[in-house]
């Protein structure tokens, strides 16, 4: 089970730099845990204790997971996570 | 299944934005902000100042536009036509410096008006009085309507009048995926959410970057005749997604896609020439939606 996990500028201080890394799970919130075990401290970077944090959107197959079931939505081999920061538009 | 191109270029200055621009100065005026003379502020990715700017013009108002410095020479060039003023923006934090500056800015000089399309209602109002009532008006079997995500106002002012006159039309958002420069932030939490979005108005959200915005752009051209700006081919991708799902779930749909503008101010990134891959190269780092 692989899961892809894009990472932004602003998080690759966790993951050595690395903007692509592998992870496992089958749902968004256990991709997130085996993420924070790998590279520790970047779960706090995307969840509080609301959940998502604000700022951050997550997609999967780049489908916004606000819009699926959140820290829910399940996760299938060879999907790909995205994570990216909120920024204006327009 | 049939997909609807809803052909916004063919507005005054040739965007969507027109909407939105005018109902903003129209009610400005009617609250008393405006006057003869007086100097309006906006931040601006292009489109909604190009059409500020020729509203302002024929109405007497000087403009100011913070644009972000990454984007095509076109919209420079238009908005010093139609007579605005532009102090750029650095490209590393794209809009969100645009809207920072802006905000800096409106507070030094209080005596300008921000109408702010982020946050402004009658941004959103527009197209709950216009686009939406069009829509439903030429195809009452209407039922998924996608649009760009930026400021939030078309999906916000389409999604929450079909909300309120046929609410199983599903509202469905494309949203661009830029370069990395854009998104290079000091901190998670200096992130933006426009003042106007509602998520509770849409059915779902999609990411689209720059290939397959121009892969759908140039399709769009080639198959259907129709010359488009980039972000269009963002909102086709999305609209091809849901059209697909659509099929796979054996139901039928009538599904409008906005075309947000004309390909005209963004011929010089290269986007209309050479392969995919070259134009996919030559729009990186650039604002191009």
């Amino acid at each position: 089970m692989a899961i892809e996990v894009r990472v932004p500028t602003i998080l690759r201080e966790f993951t050595g730099g690395e903007k692509e890394v592998t992870a496992e799970g089958i749902t968004l919130q256990g991709v997130i845990d085996n993420l924070d075990a790998n590279y520790p401290g970047i779960g706090g970077r995307l969840i509080d204790d609301s959940g998502l944090r604000r700022f951050v959107n997550v997609y999967l197959n780049d489908e916004d997971v606000r819009f699926l079931d959140g820290l829910n939505t399940a996760v299938a081999d060879a999907d790909a996570i995205t994570i990216l920061p909120a920024v204006a538009g327009g | 299944m049939r997909i609807w191109a809803k052909l916004e270029d063919r507005n005054p200055t040739g965007s969507v934005k027109d909407r939105a621009a005018l109902n903003m100065i129209r009610q400005a005026e009617a609250d008393g902000l405006l006057a003869p003379g007086c100097t309006l502020l906006e931040p601006t990715s292009g489109n909604t100042g190009i059409s500020l700017a020729m509203v302002a013009k024929q109405r007497g108002y000087r403009l100011i536009c913070v644009m972000p410095e990454n984007t095509s020479i076109e919209r420079t060039q238009l908005l010093t036509m139609w007579g605005a003023t532009i102090i750029t923006s650095p490209a590393a934090g794209g809009s969100n410096e645009a809207v920072r500056v802006a905000k800096g800015l409106a507070a030094e000089n209080p005596d300008w008006v921000m109408l702010y399309q982020y946050g402004n209602q009658a941004n959103a109002q527009a197209h709950y009085d216009t686009t939406g009532p069009e829509l439903l008006a030429d195809l009452p079997s209407i039922t998924h309507f996608v649009a760009g995500l930026g400021t939030t106002g078309t999906l916000m002012g389409v999604g929450r009048y079909f909300r309120d006159h046929k609410p199983d039309v599903q509202i469905v958002a494309a949203e661009p995926r830029y370069g990395e420069v854009v998104y290079g932030l000091r901190n998670l939490d200096e992130g933006f959410i426009p003042e106007l979005y509602d998520a509770s108005l849409l059915s779902s959200r999609f990411s689209v970057g720059p290939l397959d915005a121009l892969r759908r752009t140039r399709e769009l051209l080639e198959i259907e005749g129709i010359f488009a700006g980039i972000s269009t081919g963002a909102i086709l991708h999305a609209t091809l997604g849901v059209a697909k799902k659509v099929q796979q779930a054996g139901m039928s749909a009538d599904i409008a896609f906005i075309v947000c503008d004309g390909g005209w101010k963004y011929l010089s990134t290269g986007a209309y020439e050479g392969t995919l891959e070259e134009a996919e190269t030559a729009i990186e780092g650039q604002l191009w939606a």
